[in-house]
């Protein structure tokens, strides 16, 4: 047993299990996907025909594919609006909730709900939100519209027109991530000493001015947590984009995962969808390096 | 806490807090306003367009109804206010569902816990060769979308034997997948609640004899009981919330889980169950909701930690 006091057995012997899991099954299907990215392979193709193509998905994706470049529009305008909006909310949630008094359990619980309830089930309830006929969101239009004098028949189609579809999904991404800013930042709040609040208001400076000079650089390190973690979720979401619009109208709402899901498991071309969903690699990668960069020099 | 509070007029700090937060209150609740009320409402009332959506009218006529005559009949309450919701429960396989996204996310957690557990304290403890390493490779794998990976994780788990196939389309599948998220994250909030226990609580016990294994588990781990806890709770969730893989691995309805079995099965073709969906996505997200109401506290506490750490 004397061996197993050795901080170089005993520590690799701890690591084990979590080791395992993560060459098993995310190093290994990474690497797989790399691979799979450079060939033919379909859905019940057999292995025999399963060609090694070198970089033509890729290509084929730049060059070819229409569809591909909206999706890598939608997926910077999506994840680039709601990221500023999500941020701006959640800190004025999160000074609003670090004074709460009174029901203060339940004033976090209730806003913490859209974060914390599973997406697709949410979800769900915005996609009968946003129906054009029966719904409450153009039953108050059209009631809205008649109490003003207008004309209008019927409300938008908020989910039939590419760039209201594309609005709706940023809306549910924004209301279901902004309890994750907001409560993260409280976290931050919360660290802040009083003391330099005191400080600050004895020097005599304006609310404003205690806000730019405390509270922001005092969330400044969860800030940049919060928006790596959140602009990954939000960049690589699924979801919300999967039951509100599959995609639509005419494949004009897709995100990457969206995309390569379509083309994997619908069109079952394997190799292509894993080509899909690569591209979301270079960016993922540049934001992780960017957060170990930051954390070092913390550290450090 | 409440700073700043002494010295505001009631007006503004009605303009400046109360209104703003009534706002976020709302907007956070809507939708799940929306749910119920659909939920209660019969088929027929839904698709109407005369009618405000608002209000559940049948039901709440039944209800007024009830309490003016002071006579209780459970049979019409149902039939006008929960008859989705007796569907879902009698002709739905939701009840399975629950039970399967129960088992999934239960099993899932505990292997989670075991090797976040002994990861964490690794990595949080022992100084040797490769520790920095692992550690920025446990985070980098925190960070990394199940949505990069599905494709050739589909793949890879449906290589694996189990019983008279491969895993695909067993609960199996899933606990086999769902540590690739829950096992990083367990990892990283542990490792940062290790750290702030002192040292010299577990020198001290091995002086007195104990192993290193021994301090681990009689003087640590009761220490850190708060922080695994925690932990426990968001692997869960992080579970019991999961569609991708779930949506990917399992094709038979008796085997789907909670979010997938929603709304896979109670959308068929082009007929939305809208009543059945509704009442599926409240009853499917109050075991979620139950536990963080609990726990907003040791959220909040535990980010600050794991930030800290």
């Amino acid at each position: 047993m004397a061996v197993l006091e050795r901080p170089n057995v005993l520590g690799y012997l701890l690591l084990t299990p979590a080791a395992f899991i993560i060459f098993f099954f995310v190093a290994y299907p990474f690497v797989w996907g790399v691979w799979m990215s450079l060939t033919n392979k379909q859905i019940g193709m057999p292995w025999s025909q399963v060609q090694f193509t070198g970089l033509k998905n890729y290509a084929d994706l730049v060059t070819k594919d229409g569809i591909f470049w909206t999706t890598v529009w939608n997926s910077f305008i999506y994840t680039g609006i709601a990221t500023v909006i999500k941020w701006v909310l959640g800190i004025w949630l999160a000074l609003l909730l670090n004074r709460m008094i009174r029901f203060q359990r339940f004033v976090r619980a209730a806003v913490l709900l859209p974060w914390i309830i599973p997406t697709v089930l949410s979800t769900i309830a915005f996609l009968w939100i946003f129906d054009p006929d029966f719904s409450v969101l153009n039953w108050t239009f059209r009631h809205f519209c008649s109490w003003m004098g207008w004309e209008c028949a019927r409300g938008p189609l908020w989910l039939g027109d590419p760039i209201l579809a594309l609005a709706s999904v940023t809306f549910v991404n924004i209301w279901r991530g902004t309890p994750f800013y907001a409560i993260s930042f409280l976290a931050g709040l919360q660290t802040i000493s009083p003391e330099l609040y005191e400080a600050a208001a004895i020097d005599g400076a304006s609310s404003w001015q205690r806000f730019w000079h405390v509270t922001l650089p005092g969330i400044k390190p969860i800030t940049v947590v919060v928006l790596v973690f959140s602009i990954i979720v939000t960049f690589s979401d699924f979801q919300i984009v999967y039951v509100l619009t599959r995609g639509g109208p005419a494949n004009s709402t897709h995100l990457f995962a969206t995309y390569a899901y379509q083309v994997a498991m619908v069109g079952s071309r394997l190799g292509l969808g894993a080509a899909v969903s690569l591209f979301m690699f270079p960016v993922l990668a540049v934001v992780i390096v960017f957060q170990l960069v930051y954390l070092r020099r913390e550290q450090a | 806490m409440a700073r700043g509070v002494i010295g505001e007029t009631f007006a503004k700090r009605l303009v400046v807090f109360h209104l703003p937060l009534l706002f976020f209150i709302l907007f956070a609740l809507f939708p799940f306003y929306v749910m119920f009320v659909t939920s209660i409402k019969s088929t027929h009332e839904t698709y109407n367009r005369q009618v405000n959506p608002y209000v559940p009218v049948a039901c709440a006529a039944t209800v007024v109804e009830q309490v003016h005559s002071f006579r209780f009949n459970g049979a019409a309450v149902v039939e006008n206010c929960f008859y989705h919701w007796r569907t879902l429960l009698r002709d739905t396989l939701f009840i399975r569902w629950l039970k399967n996204t129960l088992f999934v996310a239960v099993v899932s957690t505990f292997i989670s816990l075991f090797a976040g557990i002994t990861a964490a304290y690794a990595l949080a403890r022992l100084n040797f060769r490769g520790a920095d390493t692992f550690g920025v490779l446990i985070f980098i794998t925190y960070l990394v979308p199940p949505t990069l990976l599905f494709i050739p994780l589909s793949d890879v788990i449906g290589d694996l034997p189990f019983l008279h196939g491969n895993l695909l389309n067993s609960p199996w599948a899933l606990i086999v997948a769902y540590p690739t998220f829950q096992v990083p994250f367990c990892t990283w909030l542990l490792t940062g609640y290790f750290r702030t226990i002192p040292k010299e609580l577990e020198e001290a016990a091995m002086i007195d004899g104990a192993t290193r294994i021994q301090a681990m588990y009689q003087v640590i781990l009761p220490l850190a009981l708060p922080g695994v806890l925690s932990a426990g709770m968001f692997a869960f969730t992080l579970a019991a919330n999961e569609f991708l893989y779930a949506l990917i691995f399992i094709y038979d309805a008796p085997n789907k889980t909670v979010p997938v079995g929603v709304v896979s099965e109670l959308i068929k073709g082009d007929v939305f169950y809208w009543g059945e969906l509704m009442a599926g996505a409240l009853l499917g997200s109050v075991p979620v909701a139950l536990i963080y109401s609990f726990f907003v506290e040791h959220y909040v506490a535990g980010m600050t930690g794991a930030v800290k750490g």
